[in-house]
C-alpha cells in the first residue's frame, strides 16, 4: 500500500508538515537559549536546536551537512560549550540580571532586522529553476571537495590545527610552572598552607581556612 | 511550503534576529559566544538553501555550509578559551564587569 501525499484531514503535503515541526522546535528552542535565566538549560536547549536544524538540512536534501551538523555542532561545539559553561559556574548560581538594561533597544534591533530581512527575502525575485530541492549526494561533494575547493580545504585545515594550538594555549594555567623551573628557595607565601612545611605561626589560620570560612573574634 | 526557497530563508532571517538579540543583550559571555552559533546556523541553513533550490550552485552550497561549519568549529575552541582565560582573571563571566580599559 501507498502512503497518502498528503496529511488525512488536513490535505497539507508531508513535507510541509515535517518543515513546519522541526521550524517550529528549532525557533523555539533557540528563543529559550536566548530568554533563558539558567545558562546551563541553555546550553541544552541550543542541542534541541542544532538537532532541529539537521533534519531541516536533511528535508532540502543535504544529507552531508545534516551529519556533520550532527557531528560537530551536537556532537563537539555543544560539549564545548557545556564544558565552558559549567568552568565560569560562580557560586551565586545564575545571576540575577540576565539581560543587559539596554535589552529593549537590542529587541527593537533585533526585530526590524528580522523586519528588513523578510521583506527583502520576499521582494527579491530569486532566480530559481528547480521545483523543489536538489538532492545532493556526498560522492559529489567529495569530487567539489578536491578539485575545485582543495585550496579551501587545504587553508581550513591550517586554520584548525592554529585553532587547537591557540586554544590550548589561552586555555593553559599559568601559574603551575614546572618542577624543573622551581628555584632552590621556594616562596613560602606561594604555597597553600597544608601541602608546604606547615609553620607554627601560620598553622592555625591554615586550618582556619580549611575548616572554612569562619568568623574569628 | 517546503518547496518554495522563501520559506527557508524566512527562517533564516528568524533565526539570525534572534541571534542578534541574544548577543545584545545577553550579560554572559558564553550566553554571547552560543548566540553567535545561532547566528552562525541561520547563514548556513541560508546558503544550503540557496545551493539546494539553484541548479547552477548544484553541490557548491552544501561544500561551502561544510566550510562555514569547520570554521565555526575553530571559533569556539578560540573563543571559548578566551573566555575562561578571562574568567581565571577576573572571577566572572558578565561582559560588563570587564571594565578595567575604561578609565
Amino acid at each position: 500500500m501507498a502512503l497518502p501525499q498528503t496529511v488525512p484531514y488536513f490535505n497539507i503535503p508531508w513535507d510541509d508538515l515535517v518543515f513546519l515541526a522541526l521550524a517550529g522546535v528549532m525557533l523555539g528552542a533557540a528563543l529559550l537559549v536566548v530568554l533563558g535565566r539558567n545558562i546551563i538549560r541553555s546550553g541544552l536547549w541550543m542541542i534541541l536546536s542544532f538537532a532541529a536544524l539537521a533534519g531541516i538540512y536533511a528535508l532540502v536534501g543535504a544529507t552531508l551537512v545534516a551529519a556533520a551538523q550532527v557531528l560537530i555542532y551536537i556532537g563537539a561545539i555543544s560539549v564545548l560549550v557545556l564544558f565552558a559553561i559549567m568552568l565560569t559556574q560562580s557560586k551565586a548560581g545564575p545571576a540575577k540580571l540576565v539581560f543587559h538594561h539596554q535589552a529593549w533597544a537590542a529587541a527593537i534591533a533585533a526585530a526590524m532586522l528580522a523586519v528588513i530581512l523578510i521583506v527583502v527575502v520576499l521582494a527579491t525575485p530569486w532566480p530559481l529553476a528547480a521545483d523543489g530541492p536538489i538532492f545532493v549526494t556526498a560522492q559529489t561533494i567529495a569530487r567539489l571537495l578536491f578539485s575545485d575547493y582543495v585550496l579551501a580545504f587545504e587553508v581550513v585545515s591550517v586554520l584548525l590545527l592554529a585553532a587547537v594550538i591557540g586554544g590550548v594555549f589561552l586555555a593553559k594555567r599559568e601559574d603551575s610552572p614546572d618542577p624543573g623551573d622551581i628555584p632552590a628557595i621556594a616562596p613560602v607565601a606561594a604555597l597553600p598552607p597544608s601541602r608546604g612545611p606547615v609553620i607554627s605561626a601560620n598553622a592555625s589560620t591554615g586550618l582556619g581556612a580549611a575548616a572554612g570560612p569562619v568568623e574569628k573574634p | 511550503m517546503s518547496h518554495s526557497l522563501d520559506a527557508y530563508l524566512v527562517l533564516s532571517s528568524l533565526l539570525f534576529a534572534i541571534g542578534t538579540f541574544g548577543f545584545l543583550a545577553r550579560r554572559n559571555a558564553i550566553a554571547m559566544l552560543m548566540s553567535i552559533e545561532l547566528m552562525l546556523n541561520a547563514v548556513n541553513l541560508a546558503i544550503v538553501a540557496f545551493g539546494a533550490f539553484t541548479p547552477q550552485l548544484a553541490a557548491n552550497g552544501a561544500v561551502i555550509a561544510l566550510f562555514v561549519i569547520a570554521t565555526a568549529a575553530a571559533e569556539a575552541t578560540v573563543g571559548l578559551a578566551i573566555v575562561i582565560a578571562i574568567y581565571r582573571n577576573r572571577r566572572t563571566p558578565l561582559v560588563d564587569e570587564y571594565s578595567s580599559m575604561r578609565e
